[in-house]
């Protein structure tokens, strides 16, 4: 049987010292001889893996024929960001777990196909079809990947879309979270161009709760909402020190780096430390994108500090490959329990404990247990937390009832609706956890944003 | 793109600015503050809502000149734009009638005070100002404060105007002659730690307005975060009010010198930049 085709990427040694992106995709041979690996299944089970439904054997079909421009439009049917899927998917737990090829060989790599087809023959917008304007008018809070799709499939049916974003760029975690060297922003502008040739409008610095309220916008003939806010608010571990100087938490960070591009500081206004011997908390894809841009900002040690093994990591195994091959140093089975300063106040160490797997939780991993006396300290100029992220409170705060459940989430119904007529919700603002996820709610929500305006 | 409607000098490296946002206008209240971006390459800065005219959608913002990006926003003229102005941000004020208000204010901290005494005049208490300033040169908004104050006072460093000292020596006078309800504190950290060290012995209730370094401004990093009773809060979701006598001043005081070192590259670079250019003209 055929192996794949593995997707060429920089030498670590180069790679780590800058922003470039690290695979550098297929050439056209490679795409061809992989996308001929296909064996276009009758009944493809790699689509039931995708969130937002893509037909994958119909665009790889046009690959293998050396037909990008074509692939793209059968992508760009389902899913309204394709460039971003294609490199921040965790294609191994959905499309390509279920690919038949895989059950006793190699899936194929739909992920790397569909960036080819983006890639090549992204500037092919032309002929999505797009439905009557109803002039119907929709809003969307937040410009994230849920808003996006959400608002993406309401502009193809015809509706009159405007997306509301708090901060001066729209994108959400693919502008602020994932950095440069997995997701060029040059490619998120592109998408983000699409949808506005499509007549998406995005209203910049706009908190929606604050700036304008929800009945505000109600009153401004908005027939249906839909909030994709995120989960912003970050989580601290309530720890002796957890505010010494440089100790951050990932969103900071990124924002900074990502958002601000601090990396080109002074020519970009916006400072960030860059220290030298950096300590990242957390085992997901945000610790592992803050550990590697520790590195690329020029750090000599980066050490990534988790309470369970690596097996249980939430990050994607590619990711956690190229961190660990770019030095990125895992000392696994270990928890912080007190970062310590110096007499400036600036971080200087952290100490940690050992631990060790006992019974298996509510969540089918096994719990991490400390092992008494087993502490001991690494030192540290700089600190990153990337233990997850609360909802974000402030719109739902200043929305008259909007229910939320007790962790902050709010409460929506199987079509996506709010405890608000009208008002509908998806992405990490209702739990969602990853891109892909917040994007196959954002298409599910829409369906329904229709269904309800259908019936009005 | 934002534009700045009108620009006036009031006082040194102090610039009122009236920047037309027809939205936060509309929706600001005291207490509450704008973030601003100036061009691509630009820095997030926070600065307090001054003051907004709903009618003609302007937002007054009061600021100094201490770093690259207020230095820059301060060689802009009328007529020209700002990339980004988002808020309003933050809790507001809350405004009911407490009876007797203190506001202590210091440096551009007058500016912040001055939209919260017009406000809790208009609910009926009666206000006591306090300006505190290094001397009377650097005194801000002084007939404005008077409109908006039933007493008006100063404290200069030099003398120069009202009683030679300190704000906190203005306010020890006052709470040994009357009974005051509650307090406000908006300037510089040592002034507003001096105010809360002094009312917490008098058991007056203290509101200070904190300035960490902030990035986002709606609550996603916590670069703005601060230990209140010793739990974490973040001043741009929370606050930025918080109870003077539960802030961990030691903190804030640290927490604010973090990139004092890459602030001044950036306003050296900046200052080149701009001899710079005259040479060129």
């Amino acid at each position: 049987m055929s192996q794949k085709v593995k997707m060429p990427e920089r030498d670590p040694k180069i790679r780590k010292k800058d922003f470039k992106q690290v695979n550098t995709g297929y050439t056209r041979d490679e795409m061809l001889k992989e996308a001929k690996r296909c064996l276009q299944c009758k009944n493809p089970s790699c689509s039931r893996g995708c969130p937002v439904e893509v037909n994958i054997p119909g665009f790889i079909k046009y690959l293998a024929g050396d037909n990008p421009s074509q692939a793209v439009k059968v992508l760009k049917q389902k899913n309204n960001l394709p460039a971003v899927c294609g490199r921040v998917c965790p294609q191994e737990n959905q499309c390509e777990r279920l690919c038949i090829l895989g059950k006793k060989g190699e899936s194929i790599c739909i992920g790397n196909l569909e960036r080819y087809a983006t890639d090549i023959a992204f500037e092919n917008n032309d002929s999505i079809a797009v439905a009557e304007k109803s002039g119907v008018k929709v809003a969307v809070v937040g410009s994230g990947p849920a808003g996006l799709t959400c608002g993406g499939d309401l502009l193809k049916m015809g509706y009159d879309v405007t997306v509301y974003e708090s901060l001066h760029s729209a994108g959400g975690v693919l502008r602020y979270g994932i950095p440069e060297f997995r997701l060029p922003k040059e490619v998120l502008d592109k998408e983000i161009n699409n949808l506005k040739k499509l007549g998406m409008k995005i209203i910049l610095n706009t908190l929606i709760g604050r700036t304008r309220t929800v009945k505000e916008l109600f009153n401004e003939s908005y027939k249906a909402i839909f909030i994709s806010v995120g989960a912003g608010l970050p989580v601290f571990p309530g720890i002796e020190g957890e505010n010494l100087n440089h100790v951050y938490c990932s969103n900071e960070f990124l924002v900074r780096v990502n958002l601000m591009r601090s990396f080109d500081f002074p020519n970009y206004d916006t400072p960030v430390y860059r220290g030298k011997n950096v300590v990242v908390i957390g085992g997901g894809n945000t610790a592992m994108d803050s550990a590697r841009t520790a590195l690329r900002l020029g750090a000599e040690s980066v050490k990534l500090i988790y309470r369970r093994t690596e097996k249980e990591m939430p990050a994607r195994e590619e990711e956690r490959l190229h961190a660990r091959k770019e030095g990125i140093e895992f000392i696994v089975l270990t928890n912080p329990v007190k970062f310590i300063g110096d007499e400036k106040k600036f971080v200087k160490a952290v100490e940690c404990i050992k631990m060790e797997l006992g019974d298996y939780d509510d969540s089918g991993r096994r719990h991490p247990q400390e092992i008494k006396e087993s502490n001991y300290a690494i030192e540290t100029d700089m600190v990153i937390l990337a233990l997850g992220l609360h909802p974000n409170p402030v719109l739902t705060l200043l929305t008259e009832g909007l229910n939320t459940d007790r962790h902050g989430y709010i409460i929506i119904d199987d079509n996506y609706m709010t405890s608000v007529p009208g008002v509908f919700a998806g992405g990490d603002i209702v739990g969602g956890d990853t891109v892909i996820e917040a994007m196959g709610m954002g298409k599910k929500a829409a369906r329904s944003i229709a269904c309800y305006l259908n019936q009005k | 793109m934002y534009k700045i409607v009108s620009k006036k000098e009031i006082g040194p490296k102090v610039q009122t600015y009236e920047i037309y946002a027809p939205e936060i206008a509309r929706n600001a209240k005291a207490g509450q503050f704008v973030i601003f971006r100036i061009d691509d390459k630009g820095e997030r800065v926070p600065l307090t809502v001054a003051g907004a005219d709903p009618q003609k959608g302007l937002v007054r913002i009061i600021f100094q000149e201490t770093g690259k990006s207020t230095m820059q926003l301060a060689s802009l003229c009328e007529g020209d734009c700002i990339k980004d102005f988002a808020g309003p941000l933050g809790r507001p004020t809350e405004i009911k009638k407490y009876g007797t208000v203190v506001a202590a204010a210091g440096g551009v901290g007058t500016a912040e005070v001055l939209p919260v005494i017009k406000e809790l005049k208009k609910a009926g208490n009666r206000i006591i100002t306090v300006i505190g300033a290094r001397c009377k040169d650097l005194v801000i908004l002084e007939d404005e404060l008077k409109r908006e104050s039933d007493l008006l006072l100063f404290a200069t460093n030099d003398g120069t105007l009202g009683i030679k000292g300190f704000v906190t020596d203005v306010l020890k006078d006052i709470i040994s002659k009357e009974k005051i309800d509650i307090m406000y504190a908006i300037g510089p950290v040592p002034m507003m730690k001096a105010v809360a060290e002094l009312t917490r012995s008098e058991r007056i209730k203290t509101l200070v307005s904190l300035n960490p370094i902030m990035l986002d401004g709606t609550g996603m990093c916590g670069a703005c975060r601060v230990s209140i009773g010793g739990k974490i809060k973040f001043v741009c979701v929370d606050g930025p009010e918080f109870d003077a006598h539960c802030v961990n001043w030691e903190e804030l005081v640290s927490r604010l010198e973090l990139f004092k070192n890459l602030e001044k590259i950036s306003i050296d670079k900046f200052k080149y930049n701009q001899e710079c250019k005259c040479h060129k003209k």
